[in-house]
């Protein structure tokens, strides 16, 4: 080896520049992996292996584009957004779930299939398993109790803080709701201000309004 | 230690992975090459240390994972039993028109040296970069870039 390994400072650097640049340009040429069915084979891969710890997906509803996101364990996740809203989704799941993070639509047929059945008015309970993981303590408590309220039927602030075990805490349950990382599935919408006032909503009031018209609450 | 979702990951580094996978492993490997990497980046992701230079671990594991391929594909014996009864078209084209020469050239190039010549004249990739995406020094990245470059002008015409 006489060369010395240095590509710039040799008479070769000439022909080096051209033939760079014709890998750079011939690279652009090299097929590249635009196909869905790697994705799609990567994330079955994944699962298959244990290694799905999240899977998530976008579903189109009445109230707006949803991401939806399950563990193995269950629905862990249901996002009003908007397309930057998505980043900061995937982040949370990402920090406090796992990094493990993988768009998955197929995982996520049955979820995407109970939301558009509930949507059509065809569907009044869901029958999918939850993963809590994004709750703890009273806020976990406040929405497993929010979770058994029927559809069509309504409690208040005071009835779910009640049913958490502690009936004086209204306010702590008013934000345990507001935090509630499964909106729609965990019917916090269900939840009124006593007297009636229709109250907050993660989602904003017209999608809370919107979700009480389609039960019949409101007309 | 906050990693970014993994979906982040692929979605930004997807494209140059194939690439690297069909320039350095070939196009018929270069799915599997993919798989392989992005599933082997996925069982290691949460117990990364450091998440400042994703792209240099994940082509590591991609340079790894095209050598495995290599090695096991010139180690695979004819499927004899395979062969089919009656004439059939040639197989499906492995290396298509659309794949430059250069290409194939750059396959025939020892490994570390192919690697280094994508990452260098493709990605732009800086030696530092490079030298930890190869465990060397930079100068033996430069090295790498240097004689990988020189074998291919040998038999390249402009």
């Amino acid at each position: 080896m006489i060369d010395s390994p240095n590509p710039n400072g040799t008479a070769d650097a000439n022909g080096d520049a051209a033939l760079e640049a014709a890998l750079r340009g011939s690279a652009a040429a090299l097929p590249h992996a635009a196909s869905p069915e790697l994705d799609r084979r990567l994330a079955e891969r994944a699962a298959a292996e244990g290694l799905l710890d999240v899977a998530y997906a976008s579903v189109d509803s009445p109230v707006g584009p949803l991401v939806v996101a399950a563990t193995p364990r269950g629905l862990v996740r249901v996002a009003y957004t908007g397309s930057e809203a998505d980043a900061e989704v995937l982040e949370e799941l990402a920090r406090k779930v796992s990094p493990r993070v993988l768009e998955a639509p197929a995982r996520l047929d049955d979820v995407r299939r109970e939301l558009d059945e509930y949507f059509e008015g065809s569907r009044t309970e869901f029958d999918l398993p939850i993963d809590w993981a994004l709750t703890h303590g009273f806020t976990s408590r406040v929405l497993q109790a929010t979770a058994r309220i029927a559809f069509g039927s309504t409690s208040t602030y005071a009835g779910v803080a009640s049913e958490a075990g502690s009936p004086r805490a209204v306010r702590a349950a008013g934000n345990a709701l507001g935090s509630n990382p499964i909106p729609v599935v965990v019917p916090c919408h269900r939840v009124l201000r006593t007297g009636g006032a229709i109250g907050g909503y993660t989602g904003g009031i017209e999608r809370k309004e919107y979700l009480l018209r389609l039960e019949g609450v409101l007309i | 230690m906050k990693l970014p979702p993994f979906q982040a990951l692929l979605d930004e580094h997807r494209v140059d992975v194939y690439r690297f996978c069909v320039a350095t492993a070939g196009r018929a490997e270069a799915d599997d090459c993919f798989q392989e990497t992005w599933i082997a980046a996925l069982r290691a992701y949460p117990k990364l240390r450091r998440a400042d230079n994703l792209r240099a671990w994940l082509m590591r594991i991609a340079h790894n994972k095209a050598v495995d391929l290599h090695r096991s594909r010139n180690r695979r014996p004819v499927p004899v039993e395979s062969v089919p009864e009656r004439a059939v078209a040639a197989p499906p084209d492995l290396e298509p028109d659309d794949e430059p020469e250069l290409w194939e050239a750059v396959r025939a190039l020892p490994p570390k040296q192919r690697t280094a010549v994508f990452c260098r004249t493709v990605l732009g990739m800086p030696y530092d970069e490079l030298a930890r995406l190869l465990e060397s020094s930079e100068d033996a990245a430069r090295r790498n870039v240097f004689e990988g470059l020189r074998t291919l002008r040998e038999g390249w015409t402009p």
